[in-house]
């Protein structure tokens, strides 16, 4: 990718693809900036989850808070409106004693017209530590990653229709809690593929972690073009592809990315794409339901399923918060050595 | 030659059976630093005849050289059996060599509550300390000199061992 498209508004960017690791990780191999899950290995990946375990066990603490990131600044930069990713970035930012900084472009200085980089340098100039980054555009956080100053750790908080690494890690921490081991499980992610960085990053998560199966489920018109290359099983029926899955993540119908009509009305939507109870069933009895959230209740889920006794969802939002930490840990650990 | 654990071992409960009973405490909260400190716990606790559960500390997000050396690869979970407030903690670690550890572990005890008093326990106390730091209860005392490191090697059995300090590692 050419460093310059970024800087223009409105360019359209090629999808980064698997060559951030040299970008990602340092010469030993640690977490330094988090871009994207695709070419981690299955180590790393565990050791993430594995590291985010023991800051979850924090809640008993009286005092929810460790030393470790005292003095650091941490800047989240949100190009793109966010609650629960912010919040939970932020939370953990704050039990790792790190300080915080919200800015939220969408209302300043991109408004204003000053460019990417030049926001970048005006903020590196105040000695901050760590960018937390969130934008339209795919590519933003490698962008971000290959300009800011050495020292300083980039982490993904999703970008374009790229990738979301730290919500598939809390993702796979959650089924990681609830069901162990990954190679016996069948999973579904179900719903708008086409305009899901969370997906992508599920996808090549739950593949290093060496899922059993790993379906998705969405009708033709959600479903990205490469859908082949990502090492699933493809069902375009709801019903087919719930079959004896222990796991159905359920995505958000994406109405905001939706440059053309790719279907045909919610409501047919939820006819044949929608979790009910009933279909629920046809999973197996001790499923999980996920959810990144927000759901759009009646539209890709039923209300009584995302409240029901399957679904983990707002554990995944207490989840978050570890994962999070765990990778804020590592990465300014990173830099260190 | 190296002491022998065990005879340490039975030394230090004897002295910590003493300690506890000038004071008149009963039934104190017998917590282990990873990983060696649980291990030399989990053996006084049982000569003790404490029947609380062990607590277990790993300290690593409480490091003062966290900015330097980064993050211990294998963090486990903390574990304190309940909330700490007005109880007697016996805080047990392996070896006191410079005091920082203990200085992080205190740190993360008060996260979990105001213990009434913390007394600590150590298997070997050696030359090196960095910080105002002294344990009340103590195996054996080890002069090292800058050179040698003394570690303790187990679970099972266990023994210690004189070696060469690594300057690549973290201090204990």
């Amino acid at each position: 990718m050419n460093d310059s498209q970024i800087a223009h508004p409105g360019a359209r960017l090629p999808q980064p693809g698997p060559l951030p690791n040299r970008l990602q990780l340092t010469d030993d191999g640690q977490l330094r900036h988090m871009l994207t899950i695709e070419g981690l290995n299955r180590d790393l990946l565990n050791e993430i989850l594995d590291t985010a375990e023991s800051f979850a066990n924090m809640n008993e603490k009286a005092v929810k808070k460790v030393p470790l990131l005292r003095g650091k600044t941490i800047v989240n930069l949100f190009f793109e409106a966010s609650t629960r990713t912010r919040t939970t970035f932020e939370l953990a930012a704050k039990r790792l004693s790190a300080d915080v900084l919200n800015v939220n472009i969408s209302t300043s200085s991109a408004v204003k017209g000053e460019s990417l980089l030049d926001t970048l340098r005006n903020i590196e100039a105040m000695n901050v530590d760590m960018f937390v980054v969130r934008h339209e555009e795919s590519g933003a956080a490698h962008f971000i990653a290959r300009h800011v100053a050495p020292g300083i750790s980039v982490l993904n908080a999703g970008d374009g229709r790229h990738a979301h690494p730290t919500q598939a890690l809390l993702d796979m921490f959650t089924i990681r809690r609830h069901k162990g081991d990954f190679t016996k499980l069948k999973v579904a992610i179900v719903g708008d593929i086409l305009h899901s960085r969370v997906a992508r990053s599920q996808i090549h998560a739950l593949n290093i972690l060496q899922t059993g199966e790993v379906r998705v489920v969405a009708p033709c018109s959600l479903l990205p073009a490469d859908v082949d290359q990502l090492g699933v099983h493809v069902y375009n029926d709801l019903d087919a592809g719930l079959k004896d899955v222990d796991v159905i993540i359920m995505l958000r119908l994406q109405r905001e990315r939706m440059e053309h009509a790719h279907l045909p009305s919610e409501h047919e939507y939820y006819q044949l794409f929608g979790l009910t109870s009933r279909r629920l069933q046809l999973a197996h009895p001790t499923c999980l339901v996920m959810h990144p959230g927000p759901a759009n209740r009646g539209v890709e889920i039923e209300s009584a399923v995302a409240d029901g006794p399957h679904s983990v969802i707002l554990e995944q939002v207490t989840y978050g918060i570890s994962v999070r930490m765990a990778v804020m840990s590592m990465v300014m650990g990173a830099h260190q050595a | 030659m190296t002491p022998d654990v065990p005879t340490l071992l039975d030394d230090m409960a004897e002295q910590a059976r003493h300690y506890f009973k000038v004071r008149g405490i009963e039934n104190p909260v017998v917590v282990g630093i990873h990983s060696g400190g649980v291990w030399i716990a989990e053996h006084l606790r049982n000569r003790l005849g404490v029947e609380r559960p062990l607590g277990r500390l790993d300290i690593s997000f409480y490091r003062d050289d966290f900015s330097r050396i980064g993050m211990h690869p294998q963090v486990r979970p903390s574990e304190l059996p309940e909330d700490l407030d007005g109880e007697h903690v016996l805080l047990v670690d392996d070896v006191l060599f410079t005091g920082r550890t203990i200085r992080a572990a205190l740190n993360e005890l008060f996260d979990y509550g105001r213990p009434a008093s913390v007394a600590l326990a150590v298997l070997v106390e050696r030359d090196g300390r960095e910080l105002p730091i002294e344990a009340a209860i103590v195996g054996a005392h080890m002069e090292l000199g800058g050179s040698e490191q003394i570690k303790l090697r187990g679970p099972e059995p266990l023994r210690l061992e004189r070696v060469a300090i690594d300057p690549e590692e973290p201090e204990a």
